[in-house]
């Protein structure tokens, strides 16, 4: 190995909060200290205790909730006798609700095969690591990328009639047109805000934001028929 | 302050008896060592890390999201259990046994609705628990293949609530997976086949119930564990819970862009 006299030993003198260290530095670089190490507590059993506490938490509700509402027990399952509309689970019926507009090859298993597939890529592409808002950098470039790709999809969404997911297309659009006239130094927080959204926030929130209009109109505003209902009509 | 310490010094008491000793390694005494060793001597705990960053600690930073999932599962492994002695897996038999858990068993009703809300819970918490993931950032390397069992977890869950949702063979539940089934239909080439593997026949019927009974009772909660365990243990192997300011680039900027004396860690 290489000669002893190639590093220096030191020993962190913080002792009291953690276990002991010692630190060998090699002649060429510098001792100093640049960072110091961050607070820190005992997972036993300020962690556990704490963990501990939300579970119960979350445990007293949902035994509340359990001895208030009932769950809903129906007939016998009867297959000669189809209830209108026949519902999935409700997580389920923002794809129900796609079904609706799309053949169940696309709305079925393409979208949300699609849907897993993006999800799971996520921290694989560097897309989704960049920190930096969508329209600091390469303006004139992103904006036209971004002009050309939502008027495609709200010309797909209208061309299928899928109004209930154009909405909040629409309104996406909106926020990011207002983000590309926004920078960092604009006067109001809310626009300084929009302005340094990466482009994996905007599709994240754009994904967010159609499961839950889609799944809240399948589970509250679909009738017999899959007709529009209001959910005070009943059905 | 008197109380709390004779409390402790029982606790002490007991932690050095012999037997307790055999059971837990960790030793008496509330040194640091001795709490991580707590942790670290223990096969289930020994999957978290024996510190966490104190700022993790807020609920502003996670929201407590991936531990209150965790409980909703702990209440529905507690809850599931005895409702499986009420329950047989044959039509129409589960109704009448989802009938009587309604009407005739104790507390049968209190299970069936606290197995049934929390099941709901979990899902929509598994849901608040990827998206409140995904804007903290914490999804970025190394702990990228963490998130990829997220996924999967996500899916398990959906699976666990769907197959459940068939168990007390009412309207209701018989319909829902029809409409559920339907799709798998539709994939192409294998489309038909998927579905008569699903469901044991052409429509939901006795053998589908029976399917998704084992699936929801056996396979898919022993798959949950599973990743469950590795989806912990990798939040330790990772480097801990994701806090943007303690990443390694962040404290590389923020070293170089102050003075060269020390700089505080928040």
């Amino acid at each position: 190995m290489a000669d002893s006299k190639e590093f220096i030993a030191g020993v962190d003198s913080n002792a009291k909060k953690s276990p002991r260290r010692i630190v060998f530095i090699t002649r060429r670089t510098s001792a100093q200290v640049k960072v110091d190490t961050e607070d820190q507590v005992q997972t036993f059993p300020e962690v556990l205790f704490r963990a501990a506490v939300a579970i119960q938490v979350l445990a007293i509700a949902l035994v509340w909730i359990a001895l208030i509402f009932n769950a809903p027990l129906e007939g016998l399952a009867d297959p000669s006798h189809t209830p209108n509309p026949a519902k999935a689970p409700w997580y389920f019926l923002g794809l129900q609700e796609m079904l609706h507009y799309f053949p169940p090859v696309v709305a079925g298993v393409l979208a949300p095969g699609l849907v897993v597939m993006a999800l799971i890529v996520i921290p694989y592409f560097k897309v989704n690591i960049e920190a930096d808002g969508l329209f600091l950098r390469d303006r004139q470039h992103r904006l036209s990328i971004f002009y050309a790709v939502a008027s495609a999809l709200s010309i797909f969404l209208v061309s299928f009639k899928v109004y209930a997911a154009l909405v909040p297309t629409l309104i996406m659009v909106g926020l990011m047109l207002i983000a590309a006239q926004s920078s960092p130094q604009s006067s109001s927080a809310f626009r300084r805000y929009l302005a340094a959204r990466p482009l994996s926030y905007w599709v994240m929130t754009w994904f967010l934001f159609e499961l839950v209009v889609l799944t809240a109109i399948g589970t509250f505003f679909r009738g017999p028929g899959w007709a529009w209902i209001w959910p005070w009509q009943g059905f | 302050m008197a109380t709390v310490k004779t409390a402790d010094r029982y606790f002490d008491d007991l932690r050095s008896t012999r037997v307790w000793r055999s059971v837990f390694r960790s030793g008496t005494g509330s040194s640091t060592l001795h709490r991580a060793l707590a942790i670290q001597q223990n096969v289930f705990l020994h999957l978290f890390s024996t510190k966490v960053r104190t700022r993790m600690l807020s609920v502003s930073a996670t929201w407590y999201l991936g531990t209150l999932t965790l409980g909703t599962f702990l209440i529905l492994v507690a809850t599931g259990i005895p409702l499986m002695l009420y329950y047989h897996p044959s039509a129409p038999q589960a109704y009448a046994d989802t009938k009587d858990l309604q009407f005739v068993v104790s507390s049968g009703m209190f299970l069936r609705n606290l197995h049934r809300w929390s099941a709901h819970a979990m899902v929509f918490l598994v849901f608040a628990h990827m998206f409140k993931v995904f804007y903290r950032g914490a999804y970025r390397t190394p702990r990228e293949f963490n998130w990829v069992i997220g996924v999967v977890l996500l899916l398990i869950t959906l699976l666990l609530s769907y197959t459940g949702y068939l168990l007390p063979w009412d309207q209701l539940a018989y319909w829902a997976i029809t409409v559920g089934s339907n799709i798998a239909s539709a994939v192409p080439v294998m489309g038909n086949k998927i579905h008569f593997l699903l469901l044991g026949g052409n429509a939901v019927n006795a053998n589908a119930l029976l399917r998704f009974y084992v699936l929801h009772c056996m396979i898919l909660p022993l798959t949950a564990i599973f990743f469950i365990a590795i989806h912990f243990w990798r939040i330790r192997k990772d480097g801990g819970l994701y806090s943007h300011a303690s990443e390694p680039a962040t404290l590389r900027a923020k070293a170089t862009s102050s003075s060269t004396t020390a700089t505080e860690g928040q």
